[in-house]
């Protein structure tokens, strides 16, 4: 059986501060959690939680404090690994004095591509991120958006089997959010690995197989996003249009938006409701389950959080 | 030693395009106006002067090239993290770090043999033809390349665990001191304890010697430079060089980055 693409194994990381160094402050404890080979990993978590700290200890830019890693079945301190492995650093920021076509050539040199093969994945890679028309402009002219999408494609180059993204939507407009997208989900068809960090929750519903929650340094729940919220319904919402002049009870309860009304009830509600709808001519246009969101859990722990950092700190002397 | 490569190459591009090579057209400029100064007050000193000058020239602007640029060549990488993506490909940290250094010494060895052609236009502008002594120049050219090799060294390792101003300072002090380090070992005549006198010996023995590199005098009267000086100083060149960078790749590969 093959290893897992990423495992990670009590991994800490303390920083110190202060007047000679003295103080330390964590912001990783104890993480442990494994990434599936061909999955979609979603690492959720606010800023500050210690998403980035987890990706820069795995890229080996920092070093824990404790604990152990592995990508593919390799220490990550094993260089030769990296071949393999694909990153975009947050918020990137390349020599601005190259064009995105000489980067690109810098970083297959690296990965000792010959001049023919270079040559043709740096113009693949640049027409898949859309920089093919703007390759021979120097990076320090670029957006940020286009910084992205460099970044992406360097990421991406060697066709490594793990791509580690860290926010990867940063930056990009609507339309650029939807390329990165198609791009992991090609990531996926073509059985690769993909870890990416993100607050946007949206994005890791939509992509990932599951999800990492991290806040305040401590990995708060690893599973599908399904599994992170929870499967039970919450009630019904219904839609619906009327144009009466009398209200009626559900008219009264429901939140109108334009021509619109919604109400939420419970679930043994919604027929009774049904009823009265039709008995007042309106018309109705969709009935949809309530189910809790990723956003409502990932709220709730940052609430949890919250509220024990002023528990601690009000008993405190 | 492919990835040194590939990182050389890039920060002699960078060089280049950062306008670096852009202080040849100030050398060239000072040459212009020494040989036409020289040219009409002075009657059989023209050679000492020109040579004088042009080599003064190349070891100042080469300073300031190998201080400033050799200090940011790493804390600029970190400060702008451009650094990141590049350690996350299979590159080992020592292998970025000689590729800087190999980069900003080969940008070094272009900037000083360019000067070198300037200084022997100029020379050949006050006196033609040129002597044979002439030729000593070069021997002079490349012990001043060899000094501007060990102060980048220098000014990595700096980089590597300080701020770019503390850095500065210290690889400057350190050249500064490197050039009497033959001065105190040689405190005779000073009223010193036995104890004092090793340790400045103990010193002067582990300062960089700059002074060893400079023939500027001998070469500027036309004499010659013997040829075990020079083995020596390419030795002592590239020993003090690598130990230092050793330095430099055991410090940075342990450097938590921002």
């Amino acid at each position: 059986m093959s290893s897992p693409a990423i495992e990670i194994e009590k991994l800490s990381k303390e920083y110190p501060y202060g007047f000679l160094h003295l103080k330390k402050k964590r912001s990783l404890e104890d993480l442990s959690m494994q990434v599936q080979r061909g999955e979609v990993f979603g690492f959720l978590g606010p800023n500050g939680a210690g998403k980035s700290t987890t990706i820069k200890l795995l890229m080996r830019l920092i070093f824990p404090t404790s604990g152990t890693a592995r990508i593919l079945g390799k220490p990550i301190e094993d260089v030769s690994m990296h071949q393999n492995i694909g990153y975009l650093p947050e918020q990137p920021y390349f020599y601005d004095y190259l064009t995105a076509a000489e980067l690109l050539d810098y970083f297959a040199r690296i990965h000792g591509l010959k001049a023919p093969e270079r040559r043709e994945r740096v113009e693949r890679m640049l027409k898949k991120v859309g920089l093919d028309t703007a390759k021979k402009i120097q990076l320090r002219k670029y957006s940020k958006g286009m910084l992205q999408r460099a970044g992406l494609a360097q990421a991406i180059l060697h066709d490594p089997e793990v791509v580690v993204l860290d926010e990867p939507m940063s930056g990009l407009d609507p339309l650029g959010r939807r390329e990165v997208r198609d791009i992991i989900l090609e990531l996926k068809k073509g059985g690769r690995t993909v870890l990416f960090s993100t607050h946007i929750l949206s994005d890791a519903e939509m992509l990932c197989d599951r999800v990492g929650v991290i806040v305040g340094g401590k990995l708060r729940g690893v599973g599908t996003p399904g599994e992170m919220v929870g499967i039970q319904v919450q009630g019904m919402e219904i839609l619906f249009e009327w144009h009466g002049a009398q209200p009626f009870p559900l008219v009264e309860k429901a939140t109108k938006t334009g021509e619109r009304y919604r109400v939420q009830l419970p679930e043994v509600e919604v027929y009774p409701a049904l009823d009265e709808l039709k008995a007042a001519g309106a018309r109705i246009l969709s009935v949809v389950q309530v189910k809790p969101t990723l956003e409502d859990f990932f709220m709730n722990l940052v609430d949890a959080d919250r509220a024990q950092a002023n528990a601690v700190e009000v008993s405190a002397p | 030693m492919r990835n040194v490569w590939v990182v050389a190459t890039n920060t002699f591009r960078e060089a280049v395009r950062d306008r670096v090579l852009y202080n040849l057209v100030f050398f060239a400029l000072l040459m212009m106006g020494a040989a036409i100064l020289v040219g009409q007050i002075s009657i059989g000193i023209q050679q000492s002067v020109i040579v004088s000058l042009g080599l003064t020239a190349i070891s100042v602007i080469g300073i300031f090239i190998a201080v400033f640029i050799g200090v940011g060549l790493v804390s600029k990488e970190m400060d702008k993290r451009t650094l990141y993506a590049v350690l996350a490909k299979p590159v080992q940290r020592w292998q970025f770090l000689l590729g800087k250094y190999g980069g900003l010494v080969m940008t070094l060895a272009v900037n000083t043999a360019a000067m070198a052609v300037g200084l022997y236009v100029a020379l050949w502008a006050v006196k033609h033809p040129l002597e044979k002594s002439d030729w000593y120049v070069l021997v002079a050219v490349y012990l001043i390349w060899l000094k501007l090799a060990l102060i980048v060294a220098l000014a990595m390792l700096f980089s590597c665990f300080t701020t770019p101003f503390l850095a500065i300072l210290f690889t400057v002090g350190i050249y500064i001191a490197g050039l009497y380090a033959e001065d105190l070992r040689t405190m005779q005549a000073m009223d010193l304890t036995p104890t004092t006198m090793k340790f400045l010996r103990g010193i002067s023995y582990t300062l960089p010697n700059f002074e060893n590199f400079n023939v500027m005098g001998a070469v500027a009267h036309a004499r010659g430079v013997p040829a075990a000086l020079v083995w020596q100083d390419t030795g002592y060149a590239l020993l003090y060089a690598a130990i230092v960078l050793l330095g430099s790749a055991v410090i940075f590969a342990r450097r938590n980055l921002k």
